[in-house]
């Protein structure tokens, strides 16, 4: 099915730079809504977890069947994930271990490259036109333990940054904080085509 | 594969720099910043759903009924709160005093507040910040003196409240005063702002950005003297982009912390203040929700009037 109109993609605005993932999506032509209550959700057409603490956001998703709501619409619609919201994503979380939506088939290592001060700007290639990508890195996770159904998009050295299982995308970086907005764009093309 | 560890950054140039410690800021929006005196606190923080915890030996209240020169923590104390939670972890330094800011970096916080709160080191100068790799917060009164935080190298502004009254007056009050002197800027010709940047006593080109934008170009979050979900909400409502707890979740009386450690029953107070600021900072837009959790908060810190601190005895006038 293709839209007739652009895009209502929720932002979970819970915690973390959900307004600048709003801005993106706005700048890559789709409707932003911020969603902060499970009810939100019913008139979406796809759905963001932007970066933050994930510790933070689950305490939230925990209330009202949240976490429930958000699980089922990860499995029908297309759901991106940058950073925090890739640990949301994925099957399982390590250091420390935490509930996670399952979306995703990883296991997420949180802090992976240590603190703040090991966090770090890199441009790297990756498999999207229009030459390298650059990444921002902060407090960053570390994907491993991939799924035969995982397919890895760029690395950073031997690491998986930027990963795709069906309708399911996932960054470790945070491509809402460069100016480059191919990635947002890339989300919204598979929210519009899905 | 490269791996750091953790004990020296990658050279990177001041903007690259500059951009890595506003991002961490980003990240930290629309949540609730903890003080936190020891493990226990710091886990209370986490699990109530802090975006951060500012690991401190005596939160602002006690400070104040305690006097004394305030410092540094001890780094002991800062190691076992990086250890004990996931979330970044803050610190506070003495105003001007940059060989702590140095000892803070070198133990990995995530984040030095340059902080009123600590009695200063340094009755003129602010610390250069552009030569750390740990992003720095400040705390700001008026526009001119947000500006000039940045201008050293600040990523992160916080607008001063009193800290340890749970009295929110001042923090309405500052919070008020610039963004109403940012809108201002708005409305100026070009030729004007170098005027405006004279009497903020602000550097122009930090006057520009403001003019053209309304907003300071890092985030913009609230301090001092926030006790409850209302408060928080309150400062949300005003333009806070986060919120920082300093006494208002672990104290009981004015020098007195709630004992979280072997009082059921006190513990449970801090807990239930703890979610329940951190539930209406999310949802600061939203009555209904905001009535339901300042419900389930069983305490409120006793609290002192602002009105009743002599000017030489308040904490935010600290700052040049």
């Amino acid at each position: 099915m293709t839209l007739h109109h652009s895009p209502r993609i929720g932002v979970l605005a819970i915690q973390g730079d959900y307004a600048a993932h709003a801005a993106a999506l706005s700048e890559a032509g789709a409707e932003p809504v911020e969603v902060r209550l499970p009810r939100q959700l019913g008139s979406l057409d796809g759905i963001i977890l932007p970066g933050g603490e994930s510790t933070t956001i689950l305490r939230f998703l925990e209330k009202d069947n949240f976490f429930a709501s958000l699980r089922e619409f990860c499995l029908k619609k297309p759901v991106f994930g940058t950073c925090a919201g890739s640990i949301l994503l994925a099957r399982e979380v390590r250091n420390p271990a935490q509930q996670s939506l399952a979306a995703l088939d990883c296991v997420a290592e949180r802090n992976a490259y240590g603190r703040q001060i090991d966090s770090s700007i890199v441009t790297v290639e990756a498999a999207l036109p229009g030459g390298p990508l650059e990444m921002v890195f902060i407090r960053a996770p570390r994907l491993v333990e991939l799924g035969p159904t995982v397919e890895v998009l760029a690395r950073r050295d031997n690491d998986p940054v930027l990963v795709r299982q069906g309708t399911v995308l996932a960054a470790t970086f945070h491509p809402e904080l460069s100016a480059d907005r191919r990635i947002h764009k890339y989300f919204v093309e598979s929210v519009v085509s899905a | 594969m490269t791996k750091s560890n953790g004990t020296h950054a990658p050279a990177t140039s001041t903007a690259t720099s500059l951009r890595l410690k506003v991002g961490l800021a980003e990240m930290l929006k629309g949540g609730v910043i903890m003080d936190v005196m020891n493990v226990e606190q710091a886990r209370i923080a986490e699990e109530a759903g802090a975006c951060s915890v500012m690991a401190l030996e005596r939160v602002p209240a006690m400070i104040r009924a305690e006097g004394g020169v305030a410092r540094m923590a001890k780094p002991s104390l800062i190691k076992q709160i990086i250890q004990a939670v996931s979330i970044p972890v803050m610190a506070k330094a003495r105003i001007g005093h940059f060989a702590e800011a140095q000892i803070l970096q070198e133990l990995g916080v995530d984040f030095i507040d340059e902080s009123e709160v600590l009695t200063p080191a340094d009755e003129a100068h602010h610390i250069d910040k552009h030569a750390f790799t740990t992003p720095f917060v400040c705390g700001a009164r008026n526009l001119g003196e947000a500006l000039r935080r940045i201008a050293e190298g600040a990523a992160m502004i916080r607008t001063k409240g009193e800290a340890g009254t749970g009295d929110v007056v001042h923090a309405v009050q500052h919070m008020r005063q610039i963004v109403r002197e940012m809108r201002a800027l708005t409305v100026l010709s070009e030729q004007e702002l170098y005027a405006a940047a004279k009497e903020h006593q602000a550097p122009y080109e930090l006057v520009r950005i403001v003019a053209q934008t309304g907003k300071l170009p890092v985030p913009n979050f609230s301090a001092g003297g926030i006790a409850t979900p209302a408060d928080a909400a309150l400062m949300m409502q005003l333009g806070a982009e986060a919120i920082f707890v300093g006494s208002g979740i672990f104290m009981k009386e004015r020098a007195t912390p709630l004992d979280v450690e072997n009082n059921p029953a006190e513990r449970a107070e801090a807990v239930s203040r703890a979610k329940a600021i951190v539930q209406a900072t999310t949802h600061f837009n939203d009555p209904k929700i905001l009535a339901e959790v300042s419900e389930q908060v069983t305490g409120t810190m006793k609290g002192l009037a602002a009105a009743a601190i002599e000017e030489k005895d308040q904490l935010q006038t600290r700052g040049w």
